[in-house]
């Protein structure tokens, strides 16, 4: 099963103790452990079954303010004495940048809390089968649906995080996922949907008969799909893709963002971003969270932020290197946010569709078509039609589009919100956005 | 004479008696083995970002019988780990009975050399060619805001042991260069990038000064976009330029012909083979023996030599892609199409290099045609919904056409069209079919494999464009 924190700790030792000797001034290192098994299953057979046991290391030598760094999945002592050999070869070569540096001592984590991240429980291949049986059956109830898929992954992990200056910080966490795909058929026209779970323990995941019956419901609904005209509209994002919203956020002010001068949020620090009854939080502490740590990834110590307060942007998300450029301490955010989240909003689901007379209403959007530098944004979707407060009909083939900063001044909330993934937001209203279609 | 058991516990022949053992009821399966180098070295505001050297090895040990797949990882290339792993397999297999296919084609082409391009461009060289490109660039004025440049350099080897001590081995080398520019004016800001790649050695791709055409162009294209205008938005007539824009092709047709979606009948392209599903003058191939190219294998991840796949000739569906797996389950043969990211990734159909080829029209001809639409030179990624058909791409150098006239260039927009459809409504197809750069990563099913795409110049009557002016 999965190794021991000790067995962790020697190869970071070893790898640290022996860059040094070889003229490295300072070092960073990481050694992860993981096991992940995965069952999928097919029109109620199984499909796949999938093993997987990997080590990695991730070492970053430093020789005063000149750095580089290798990874290796091969931990055996004589595989890292050569690459350590190469690592410190390329540094001596790699050009110094005053920013280089680890973190600030006094910045780092000094204890580890238990934040209830790892459930030791094995769930074995025979139990998954059973569970991803019932997905199936109940996803497969409904006669216009063709197709279904679903699989289960369990998946537990070991790090430990360490660097000459004395830091050694890791533990272990363990994660179980299920999803189920479901194919509904109409005529020759087909439609696609999913339900997905995710959880830190076995205990908490949803039931394999709420995935099915979800999964085939969306599929179900979605048939025969109308492509609607072009026009101005207000778009409400269904809370499966309303957290997109946040996620790109979080790239427009993530320090290296703010620092490169290619955000469109530069210069909006203490600027009114957001309607002022907007506040946005990340919290790393959260007990069983998805996205919860103790430290980030460079072992620098975590703690909840406002990111947004009342609608004005407090702060970026800073790591040591692009903090250092901006003349800003690490808050703990290199490797990006954590539990991300926009607060509660006050209207209900129902109260938001019935706001106005017409929406429509998104629930999956397809490409990548957010421009960070600029803020344009243009994407495929599909959704519904909602008039008078009910969906009446599925709209697909279509694009949205428009400009962040825009955008983000004209969000409504509902308030709804779920703790599902690690970045979660409620039902949200974008007031008039451009959509193409015929 | 293999090289993967070197320093461990356990030799070849050992290897392949418990290869042989666990895949004795199966109907197919192999050890891979896989030892892969690669590089990264990023310069980035006026810096050298980072430079990482990424050496990681390991097998994947596959048993399929009927339509399971067994699948066991790890980078324990040992006795004890493959004996766990065999277990495994066996295990989910146990009530299944199957019956060996020995049968796979040899070849003895060979589409790349076995170079190391990581070794064979001093680490020095790399650098100054990186500072080189920034001050190329940055010299061109203070309207450049940001300059990134990267060198991503790979070298794959690869061992499959199948039942009965057949050993098929591959040596690929991989490189990228990618250049991307930012420029402000006017309180504006907008990104150009540029890039070149394929299964030579950087210098091929470099030499002679040729670097300064990639930092020119990924110039040129923010230049273009800083006089851009808000996009229009609904259906229109739509010019693609040759090239890279074929990442339509890739994404409305060419994952809707992959084995898998079609055997499971989730593709939207499922029950018209035989039939017509694009205009007379289309014919798309799916290529994995050009030389050199990204996208290239001398033979796939299951040992399969590659070919050059008829997709669609002449506007009627022709063949799928497939790997083994599904050739068997739908009572045909491997076209080499099975491939993986690495060891940790099972085998799925995928394609290599997806080209439509020319026609007979000019471009001018197409954009004169034109009374109202866009003209698309230039694409970031695009995406698919396989079952509903429906795929997107995003344009990163477009114009208006009015009157049969190009016009100003048009912001960033997202098309979206659907893939049965869309071929239909290729009106005209160019004289001037173009490969792409080199520079493409497609990704199914959680695995990023590279890929190349070509087309000719070609006209589509209606697609709708996702702009912001109504």
């Amino acid at each position: 099963m999965i190794r021991d924190q000790e067995f962790l700790r020697d190869i970071a030792s070893y790898c640290i103790e022996n860059s040094k000797k070889l003229g490295a001034t300072d070092v960073g290192v990481k050694v992860i452990h993981s096991v992940s098994e995965n069952v999928s299953f097919r029109n109620k057979k199984l499909d796949e079954s999938n093993r997987a046991d990997s080590f990695a290391v991730n070492l970053t030598t430093y020789i005063e303010k000149k750095k580089s760094s290798i990874n290796s999945s091969d931990l055996s002592k004589s595989n890292l004495e050569k690459l350590i050999e190469r690592c410190i070869d390329a540094t001596k070569i790699t050009p110094s940048d005053e920013n280089n540096s680890l973190p600030d001592k006094d910045l780092m984590s000094k204890e580890i809390r238990d934040l209830n991240l790892y459930d030791e429980t094995h769930y074995p291949n025979d139990k998954k089968i059973e569970f991803l049986k019932k997905v199936e059956e109940t996803a497969a109830k409904d006669k216009k649906i063709v197709n279904t898929e679903a699989g289960f992954t369990e998946n537990k992990n070991n790090f430990i995080l360490a660097n000459s200056n004395g830091f050694f910080g890791g533990y272990k966490t363990s994660n179980f996922s299920s999803s189920c795909v479901a194919v509904s058929k109409i005529n020759a026209a087909m439609e696609r949907d999913y339900e997905f779970g995710s959880t830190r323990f076995l205990q908490d995941m949803m039931k394999p008969e709420e995935i099915g019956k979800i999964a085939a419901n969306k599929a179900i609904k979605k048939l025969g799909p109308k492509k609607i005209k072009s026009e101005k509209i207000g778009v409400i994002f269904d809370k499966r893709i309303s957290k997109g919203i946040l996620s790109t956020l979080a790239s427009a002010i993530s320090a290296s963002a703010i620092a490169r001068g290619t955000s469109f949020l530069k210069d909006q620090i203490n600027s009114e971003v957001f309607p002022n009854s907007i506040n946005i939080i990340d919290d790393p502490k959260i007990e069983k969270g998805l996205g919860s740590q103790n430290f980030d990834s460079e072992g620098v110590e975590t703690n909840s932020l406002k990111l947004v307060e009342n609608g004005i942007l407090k702060n970026y998300l800073i790591d040591t290197y692009y903090g250092k450029k901006l003349n800003l301490k690490s808050n703990g955010r290199s490797g990006g946010t954590t539990n991300l989240y926009f607060e509660n909003g006050t209207l209900s689901f129902k109260d938001l569709l019935n706001s106005e007379k017409k929406f429509l209403y998104i629930t999956e959007t397809i490409g990548h078509g957010g421009n960070i530098i600029t803020g344009d944004y243009s994407v495929g979707a599909s959704g519904f039609m909602v008039e008078d407060g009910e969906l009446t009909y599925p709209v697909s083939e279509i694009t949205i589009a428009g400009n962040f900063k825009e955008m983000f001044k004209n969000i409504t909330l509902a308030n709804d919100l779920e703790m599902k993934y690690s970045t979660n937001a409620p039902t949200l209203l974008i007031n008039q956005m451009t959509v193409a279609g015929k | 004479m293999s090289n993967f058991f070197k320093e461990t516990d356990i030799d070849t022949s050992q290897a392949e008696a418990i290869v042989t053992e666990t895949l004795k009821n199966c109907d197919d399966g192999e050890l891979y083995l896989e030892n892969h180098k690669s590089e990264s070295i990023v310069l980035d505001d006026n810096k050298i970002k980072s430079s990482t050297y990424n050496s990681d090895q390991g097998y994947g040990f596959r048993a399929v019988t009927g339509e399971v797949v067994a699948y066991s990882h790890s980078n324990d290339i040992s006795k004890e780990s493959l004996r766990k792993s065999s277990e495994n397999l066996k295990d989910t297999l146990k009530s299944k009975k199957g019956t060996y296919n020995h049968e796979i084609p040899k070849t003895n082409s060979k589409y790349y050399e076995n170079i190391n391009p990581i070794e064979s461009k001093t680490f020095n060289s790399k650098i100054d060619l990186l500072n080189s490109v920034n001050n190329y660039l940055r010299s061109k004025g203070s309207i450049v805001n940001q300059v990134t440049a990267n060198f991503l350099g790979e070298h794959k080897s690869i061992e499959i042991i199948r039942s009965d001590n057949q050993v098929l081995k591959d040596d690929r080398p991989l490189v990228r260069f990618n250049v991307s520019v930012v420029l402000e004016k006017d309180g504006k800001k907008e990104t150009g990038v540029y890039g070149v790649g394929g299964r030579q050695s950087y210098d091929d791709y470099l030499k002679d000064g040729s670097w300064k055409d990639v930092c020119d162009e990924a110039f040129r294209i923010a230049n273009v976009n800083l006089e851009s205008k808000p996009a229009p938005a609904g259906e229109m007539k739509v010019v693609l330029g040759p090239g890279w824009p074929a990442i339509l092709i890739h994404e409305a047709i060419g994952h809707g012909l992959e084995g898998d979606f079609n055997r499971k009948k989730t593709s939207a392209f499922h029950n018209l083979m035989g039939q017509q599903v694009a205009s007379e003058g289309v014919t798309i191939v799916d290529d994995g023996t050009l030389h050199q190219r990204r996208g290239s294998l001398t033979i796939d991840d299951e040992g399969t030599p590659t070919e050059n796949t008829v997709l669609i000739e002449n506007g009627i569906l022709k063949n799928y892609m497939q790997d083994r797996l599904n050739a068997r389950l739908m009572g045909t043969k491997s076209t080499g199409s099975g491939r993986r990211e690495s060891y940790k990734h099972v085998v799925l159909p995928r394609m290599r290099n997806t080209m439509m080829l020319s026609g007979k029209y000019s471009q001018d001809e197409m954009i004169s045609s034109v009374d109202k639409g866009i003209f698309a030179v230039s694409f970031g990624g695009g995406q698919v919904d396989i079952t509903s058909g429906k795929f997107v791409f995003n344009c990163t150098e477009a114009y208006e056409i009015n009157n049969g006239k190009i016009g100003s260039p048009i912001k960033g927009a997202t098309l979206i069209g659907d893939g049965p459809s869309i071929l239909k409504e290729v009106s005209l197809v160019g004289n001037d079919m173009k490969l792409d750069p080199g520079i493409g990563t497609c990704g199914k099913a959680g695995q990023g494999v590279p890929v190349g795409v070509a087309q000719p110049s070609i006209l589509i009557n209606k697609m709708t464009v996702g702009g912001t002016k109504l």
